[in-house]
């Protein structure tokens, strides 16, 4: 039977919910965000409210250059005029394409103030990836960064032939182009100025007619198979969830946030754009893509999003600096780190909460003391190294975490946390409170937000920040948006004893156990795959048990990982298959599997997707041979067939078995390795808590 | 409005012979070059190439021949005199301070313009520090065209070879030039960072009109990019136009492209 959460808050859809609730949380910005405002009336109360207060600031020749709302209202309303005498009209599309830059968003804002919408495109995208958006949306003026993107454009545009206005904001490298309809942003700026002398009513007349039902952006999906779907957001929903999500953080005008995402990518836009207007803080854009690292630590941003493998990134930067490192500041980041990674989570849970111990066993006063040194001499200057210092709240999404790198931040003090949300969710659906963020689940359901689980186990969704459809493809809209407003996300999932979120896998790769003791139970293949990859020495992880009485598994080592240890041991082998299969390796691995069952028992749900059995693969799975996509995702059904002796193996109880496999060298050439593989059984637990 | 439009003739090389002892590094030697042109002198190793950079640039001064500057002949001048004229150039082995900034190395680029006296400079008070500014303004405006801001604080010595020869372009840039030799600009280059200088080095003459006159060791480059070409082997000029007309050249051919061409 679907089961029906609804949000932690009791708040529902009204039709002035939004203006009750803000005053209290977050200030007097979002006092007049009612729900029928649109993006550019909030851009002009912010420009009569604050109009001196910075609202952009840009790092040009080497010092940051601030735009004030007013200065900012004035641009918009020069561009916006600048477009409508080129002929932009109410409905139609214009597209944008380049990185954060001052007067790109200042464009989105002149075209939504004509009731026209914006399509941000990927900056880094081939000019082909141009043409179905250009088309499908029958786009007729573009407005891009610079000589790269114009490029692009009039590369595409015998295909696109509709395409008649292409302005520029950077004029470098441009100045002999002389193709027809390409003109600097200047110049649009400079004709809307004219205009707006003329009628200086005209700009204000055309924000009056603005509705919040009135659509204000589009964002193509990238679309793995078939053409991308344009998905259509009104000022509503992207509104009323920026709000809703300033309102669950406390945001406020004074958050400072660095734009240094793309900004096609409907996260960027709701962290730098819809958040920016409805709160009215600063939006800082990096000086080039090259410097974001140095202008991070420069702006010390108060809110911030990055997607794990950034975190990642930032930590390898850390740790490779500290190896270089003197051998007294290595000893004391050494202890640090033990000591924040045993009391560290806690004690900023216990922070964030407002000073009430949040844990079972509350850290003692001596482990307070030594961490208040800790913060004094390391986690303080790491943080601010990291750029990180000032974050109140940081964000990652995407994909799943490692445990260690997330409690890694959260021990140095860092309010990392994590959420739930899709392009066609308008971001935001499930967040983490401050003090109630783990590893592995995406948060709880904020305002507004009812989630719902269908019979299959796919996480369906209702938020008043759902799209409004894809773009001239109904049937896609209808594939996921039921009649009665359910979204249907695609994400297996489901909420936690403690009213978490907790996604496993998507919908489709989810499995069936069939037989034995948990018959008909879920298996999520990717979610256990997931939790062995975290492991350093799993590089990656194949899972079978669709259809299956139970759960085995393939791991492939990390040969780097798995090497260094083996030497740290004095353990000699002769190349990758030997190491694969040693017996101590085994161990090693089968330890981790353990781990892994142990941590999957302790949710009923999923401990029937305990590994009973593995063995360690004896090469490593290849893009090359098609037993990894090109994004190196495991291709579970080609690799089962390929392996089918290994997987009968598995299930026929088996101790070994001998495998002759065919590969391409990188070279081109084409071979046989075999091995006589071992495969070892694991301890599984009962579903209970307290195996863990 | 552009300025890519080739006009009289800047630099007057006429008669030029070098000799160090006995050793007759440049014969008689005569070419000129148009302002903002972008001409390249090529040949096999040994040609005599970066002596003639070096007579231009007042490091040599030959025994015979005159040059003409903007109708100034400068055949007697120090390099400083040289540079005070409007004469900029790299290097092949990068002459940068490798413990300094890269805002600092091209910061020694606008040395000629600093007038403030070394007192000042040392306390950095008064007319020093306001002038320090507007330098830097245009230094900053150097590394936003050459686009390595990521590098602006970074010693130059711990960047990759590629972004040195950059950075050595960007000092030479840093005296507003009229005209500016650059030695081997690509050379020890992958094709990226080649790609890379060769649109910086028309971004150049493009953008600013600066008259370049380059060495290069990449055929394919100097075919590309230039406008005119020199030839020289064992310190004698072989053949002098387009490019196309000195690929054309049979003595050009067989003393420099090879016979396969």
């Amino acid at each position: 039977m679907p089961k029906i959460v609804v949000a932690t808050t009791t708040w529902r859809q009204s039709s002035n919910y939004i203006a009750r609730l803000s005053a209290a949380a977050v200030g007097h910005a979002l006092e007049t965000t009612q729900v029928q405002t649109t993006f550019p009336r909030l851009l002009l109360e912010h420009a009569q409210k604050h109009g001196a207060a910075p609202a952009l600031r840009e790092k040009e020749y080497g010092i940051w250059q601030a735009l004030s709302w007013a200065d900012l209202a004035t641009l918009v309303r020069e561009l916006a005029c600048g477009l409508a005498g080129a002929g932009l009209q109410r409905g139609q599309h214009i597209v944008i394409v380049g990185d954060n830059r001052p007067r790109l968003h200042a464009t989105m804002l002149a075209a939504q103030s004509l009731g026209a919408v914006p399509i941000p495109l990927y900056q880094d995208a081939v000019a082909a990836e141009y043409v179905f958006p250009l088309n499908n949306a029958e786009v007729a003026m573009a407005v891009v960064e610079d000589q790269e993107q114009v490029d692009k454009m009039v590369e595409v545009r015998a295909q696109c032939p509709q395409l008649a206005h292409i302005w520029y904001d950077d004029p470098r490298g441009l100045r002999h182009y002389d193709t027809p309809g390409l003109a600097p942003l200047d110049a649009l700026v400079e004709s809307g100025r004219e205009r707006n002398a003329r009628q200086p009513k005209f700009f204000d007349e055309q924000v009056e007619r603005g509705h919040g039902g009135d659509v204000a952006a589009m964002f193509f999906t990238s679309g793995t198979t078939g053409n991308p779907k344009g998905v259509v957001h009104t000022h509503y929903s992207l509104i009323d969830r920026a709000a809703a999500g300033a309102r669950f953080d406390k945001l406020g005008e004074r958050e400072e946030v660095l734009a240094y995402l793309p900004p096609a990518w409907i996260g960027q836009n709701i962290f730098s754009y819809a958040q920016w207007l409805v709160c009215g803080y600063v939006v800082n854009c990096p000086e080039s893509a090259s410097t974001v690292t140095i202008d991070l630590k420069e702006i010390g941003p108060t809110y911030y999003f990055a997607p794990p493998r950034i975190f990642e990134g930032l930590l390898t930067t850390v740790m490779i600096r500290m190896e270089d490192a003197g051998a007294l500041k290595k000893w004391m980041f050494q202890r640090a780190m033990a000591l924040a990674r045993r009391v560290g989570p806690a004690l900023i849970d216990e922070r964030l909460a407002g000073g009430q111990p949040r844990h079972a066993k509350p850290v003692g006063a001596l482990d307070r003391l030594r961490y208040a040194v800790g913060n004094l001499l390391v986690y303080g200057p790491l943080r601010n190294s990291l750029g990180l210092s000032r974050v109140r709240v940081a964000y990652t999404a995407g994909e799943a975490i490692g445990p260690d790198l997330f409690r890694f931040y959260r021990a140095i003090g860092i309010n990392l946390k994590q959420l739930y949300g899709s392009t066609e969710t308008a971001v935001f659906v499930c967040l983490q409170p401050d003090h109630e963020a783990h590893a592995d689940t995406v948060g709880v359901p904020i305002e507004g937000v009812q989630i719902r689980l269908a019979d299959s186990g796919e996480i369906l969704v209702k938020t008043p920040g759902l799209l409004k459809e894809y773009y001239k493809n109904p049937a896609a809209t209808a594939e996921v948006l039921s009649a009665d407003g359910w979204y249907h996300t695609g994400d297996a999932g489901f909420l936690d004893a403690s009213g978490h979120l907790k996604i496993i896998d998507r919908a489709k790769d989810v499995g069936r156990l069939k037989g034995g003791a948990h018959d008909g139970a879920m298996f999520a293949p990717k979610y256990v795959e997931n939790k062995l990859k975290f492991f350093p020495f799993v590089k990656e992880a194949v899972a079978f048990g669709d259809q299956r009485e139970l759960a085995c598994a393939f791991v492939n080592i990390d040969m780097e990982a798995v090497g260094n240890w083996a030497e740290r041991r004095n353990l000699p082998y002769a190349g990758y298959a030997d190491l694969a299969g040693k017996a101590e390796v085994y161990e090693l691995i089968g330890e981790c599997v353990r781990k892994v069952n142990a941590d999957l028992a302790a949710d009923a749900l999923l401990a029937g997707s305990q590994i009973h059995r593995f063995l360690i693969l004896h090469k490593e799975l290849d893009a090359d041979d098609g037993e990894l996509t090109r994004t190196r995702k495991v291709k579970r059904g080609f690799i089962a067939e390929r392996y089918k002796p290994l997987v009968d193996a598995l299930y026929a109880g088996l101790a070994s078995q001998y495998i002759e496999t065919p590969v391409s060298f990188e070279d081109g050439r084409k071979g046989v390795v075999s091995a006589e593989l071992k495969i070892r059984d694991v301890e599984v637990f009962p579903a209970v808590k307290a195996a863990a | 409005m552009s300025t890519r439009v080739i006009g009289e003739v800047i630099l007057d090389i006429k008669n030029i012979s070098l000799s160090f002892g006995g050793v007759k590094a440049l014969t008689d030697i005569s070419f000129n070059v148009r302002e903002h042109e972008i001409r390249a002198i090529i040949g096999p190793n040994g040609a005599g190439k970066s002596s003639m950079l070096n007579c231009i640039n007042g490091v040599y001064t030959p025994q015979q021949g005159s040059i003409t500057f903007r109708g100034r002949s400068f055949s007697h001048m120090n390099s400083r005199q040289v540079a005070e004229m409007g004469v900029a150039r790299t290097f092949q082995n990068l002459a940068l301070f490798k413990g300094m900034s890269v805002l600092d190395n091209i910061m020694t680029g606008r040395n000629l313009q600093m007038k403030a006296n070394l007192f000042q400079q040392a306390i950095r008070f008064g007319a020093a520090e306001r002038e320090e500014i507007a330098q830097r303004e245009f230094v900053e405006r150097i590394i936003d065209f050459l686009e390595i801001q990521a590098f602006r604080k970074t010693p130059v010595g711990r960047l990759p070879y590629g972004l040195q020869k950059r950075v050595d372009l960007g000092r030479a840039l840093a005296m507003e030039p009229t005209v500016l030799l650059l030695d081997e600009p690509m050379a020890g280059m992958n094709v990226e960072e080649k790609q890379d200088m060769c649109r910086f080095v028309l971004d150049v003459n493009d953008e600013f009109g600066t008259t370049i006159v380059l060495i290069e060791h990449d055929m394919g480059v100097v075919m590309d990019i230039s406008d005119r070409v020199v030839v020289l082997d064992y310190g004698k000029k072989i053949g002098d136009g387009t490019p196309g007309e000195v690929r054309a050249n049979p003595d050009v051919i067989s003393a420099y492209l090879g016979t396969s061409h």
